[in-house]
């Protein structure tokens, strides 16, 4: 839904994404004691974003999930699924209640999405590099059709390194993919430490623009900025395909886990685990103070 | 052994033929008609069939020429995509237009599709079960000279080790007429491997098809060679070859590596002296496929051989002289095949 910034309307809405981003961290937690290790950080530099893309931006109908018109949603970065897949249920997509199966065996739900089996995953991913290519495709399927839907794609930023994203942003520039919009989750950490440490990725900016590409890039744990971003871009099916570099915090909402290289996967027991639910359920982030 | 035959490659990305000789026709003694070249219907077909089918795309990676999707492109621009030099993205995509509702086919030469592309096709394609169409042409030795990097004799084991993936050779134009008809609805996602695209005949008209049914060329009650896309032709040429000397052979085009026909090889098993024959290194291919079921069928004593090509990198040389060399030409089968009966006097 369309809202401006500073109107009431606004306030209410970022309030209530604010909610929707602690719960993607709390089930992250939870779901991660049922499974005995899950991506907590790689989620949480997300949960803003899935937030304000889920409630807010993405043309779904949880009630017709093979809508054709539907607005498609591509996880390249499947490790963050066990933050998603909350939202798709508390979205109706499925009972909420078949969580509790998470990773066990015989369940729908495993730590990457399996499209065959979670209704509202538009595709699978685990393998990272996969998934901007996917979302080309999608977009030429949806131009082809003559629908004005768009294609959204959320990459990791150690995912840049993969050589196909660039195959895919190559094509997505030459295709002129207006309908196409990627979002990169720029949360600082590859599995060994730093990406500036471990593989370049900057300037992520000027490496979209030379394929085509229009970039914007804001803090993705903002959600004011993220709205104003998401409200500004076009529907043309032909044009420039866009680029949402989000700067985000590995781990963010729970200090010890953020910008730590020990916790992309992990897992909480004990009094640990009620000390970061606690943590989380005290503060209320992406609201700007 | 046979004449190498005409080192003259350059039609592969010409795309057109005529005025050069033929490649690997020294594989064939008794069908020697190298001046009737036969034509690379791919994009023909695949446009006749998207005449009446408007979810067919057709997806290249800068290959146009080569494998004829030209013929394609020229009926149906506004769904043919050059995605330039990169494979794993056109397959990629292609199964994002999968999910879309479409029928997309992806054509690439054959080591590109099966080795570059291989994780793509075992995860976005087969465990997705998307109707992706991977069109590998030019596989086994038929680039000769342009050596290893572009040559495919492992697609079949790395294919075939892939769940949810159906593995089909081509073996002429009007066999790949079939099966590209045939593949249209079929569930699931598809591996369909072709020779050079510009096989000898074995079809004098489209076949009838079923993915998983061998086709019986040939009755003997000597030996049952069962065979696969380029070899099914000097396979029945070697038959020819040996008929003469008072040897009949059974002959099968298994066109479906996977699933395996297993009543075919059950019928193979019964003559008491089986051997395969594919353009494919002799591990994990064709011929390993079908010793799986031999030994699991419980078919007794069954005198077998897989004939193909050796673990080894293969040496330099034009198609023909690489197929004389392998005896994979019809000599060379039939030489074979005496072999092996002799086994077991």
């Amino acid at each position: 839904m369309f809202t401006r910034s500073g109107t009431q309307q606004r306030s209410e809405l970022v309030a209530k994404l604010a909610d929707r981003a602690r719960f993607v961290r709390t089930e992250t937690v939870r779901l991660t004691r049922i499974a005995g290790a899950g991506h907590y950080t790689a989620t949480f530099s997300a949960a803003e974003l899935f937030a304000a893309l889920y409630y807010s931006e993405l043309r779904i109908d949880p009630s017709n999930p093979q809508w054709t018109d539907r607005d498609r949603f591509v996880l390249s970065k499947g490790h963050a699924a066990i933050g998603w897949f909350p939202l798709l249920a508390d979205l109706g997509y499925f009972d909420a209640a078949e969580l509790e199966t998470f990773t066990r065996f015989g369940s729908r739900f495993g730590d990457h999405p399996d499209m065959k089996k979670v209704l509202g995953a538009d595709f699978s991913s685990g393998s990272l590099g996969h998934g901007l290519s996917i979302a080309v495709g999608m977009a030429l399927a949806g131009r082809l059709a003559g629908s004005d839907h768009r294609t959204w794609c959320m990459l990791g930023d150690g995912e840049l390194c993969e050589g196909q994203i660039w195959e895919a942003a190559m094509s997505a520039g030459h295709f002129k993919l207006g309908n196409l919009v990627v979002v990169v989750d720029r949360n600082q950490l590859c599995i060994d430490g730093f990406t500036d440490d471990v593989m370049t990725v900057e300037p992520i900016e000027d490496r979209f623009a030379a394929f085509g590409w229009a970039t914007r890039r804001i803090d993705g744990h903002d959600l004011d900025a993220i709205l104003d971003t998401f409200g500004d871009l076009s529907r043309s099916a032909v044009g420039t395909p866009t680029a949402i570099i989000a700067d985000t915090v590995k781990g963010k909402g729970v200090r010890r886990m953020e910008l730590s290289p020990h916790w992309h996967v992990g897992n909480l027991v004990g009094t640990d685990y009620d000390d970061v639910m606690a943590e989380l359920m005290a503060e209320p982030l992406g609201v700007e103070a | 052994m046979t004449a190498p035959g005409s080192q003259d490659q350059s039609e592969i990305f010409r795309g057109t033929a005529g005025g050069s000789a033929l490649l690997g026709d020294a594989r064939s003694t008794a069908g020697n008609n190298a001046a009737a070249t036969p034509a690379f219907v791919l994009g023909e077909e695949l446009a006749d069939i998207a005449d009446d089918d408007e979810r067919i795309v057709v997806l290249t990676a800068d290959l146009a020429k080569a494998n004829r999707v030209t013929d394609f492109a020229e009926r149906h621009p506004q769904r043919f995509f050059n995605v330039g030099i990169a494979e794993k993205n056109m397959v990629t995509i292609a199964a994002g237009m999968a999910a879309s509702g479409l029928v997309p086919y992806a054509a690439t030469f054959s080591a590109f599709a099966a080795l570059l592309c291989c994780e793509q096709i075992r995860t976005d394609c087969a465990y997705t079960r998307m109707p992706v169409r991977i069109v590998g042409h030019h596989s086994g030795m038929s680039m000769g000279f342009y050596g290893t990097s572009h040559h495919s004799l492992e697609d079949l084991g790395i294919m075939r080790t892939i769940a949810d993936l159906t593995v089909v050779c081509a073996t002429d134009a009007n066999h790949l007429r079939a099966v590209l008809r045939a593949s249209v609805d079929h569930p699931g996602a598809m591996y369909l491997r072709l020779g050079r695209g510009r096989d000898p005949e074995v079809y004098a008209t489209v076949p009838e098809l079923s993915f998983g049914t061998a086709i019986r060329l040939r009755d003997g009650a000597d030996v049952a060679i069962l065979t696969t896309g380029s070899e099914v032709r000097p396979s029945l040429d070697a038959a020819a070859l040996l008929a003469a000397d008072g040897i009949e052979a059974t002959v099968f085009d298994v066109h479906t590596v996977k699933p395996l026909d297993l009543e075919a090889v059950a019928a193979a098993a019964a003559l008491g002296t089986v051997v395969t024959v594919e353009e494919h290194n002799r591990t994990n291919g064709l011929g390993s496929a079908v010793a799986e079921a031999l030994l699991e069928g419980g078919f007794g004593t069954v005198n077998f051989r897989r004939h193909g090509v050796p673990d080894e990198h293969v040496p330099i040389g034009p198609p023909a002289a690489l197929y004389a060399h392998y005896q994979l030409d019809a000599d060379g089968i039939a030489a074979v095949v005496r072999a092996t009966l002799q086994r077991v006097g």
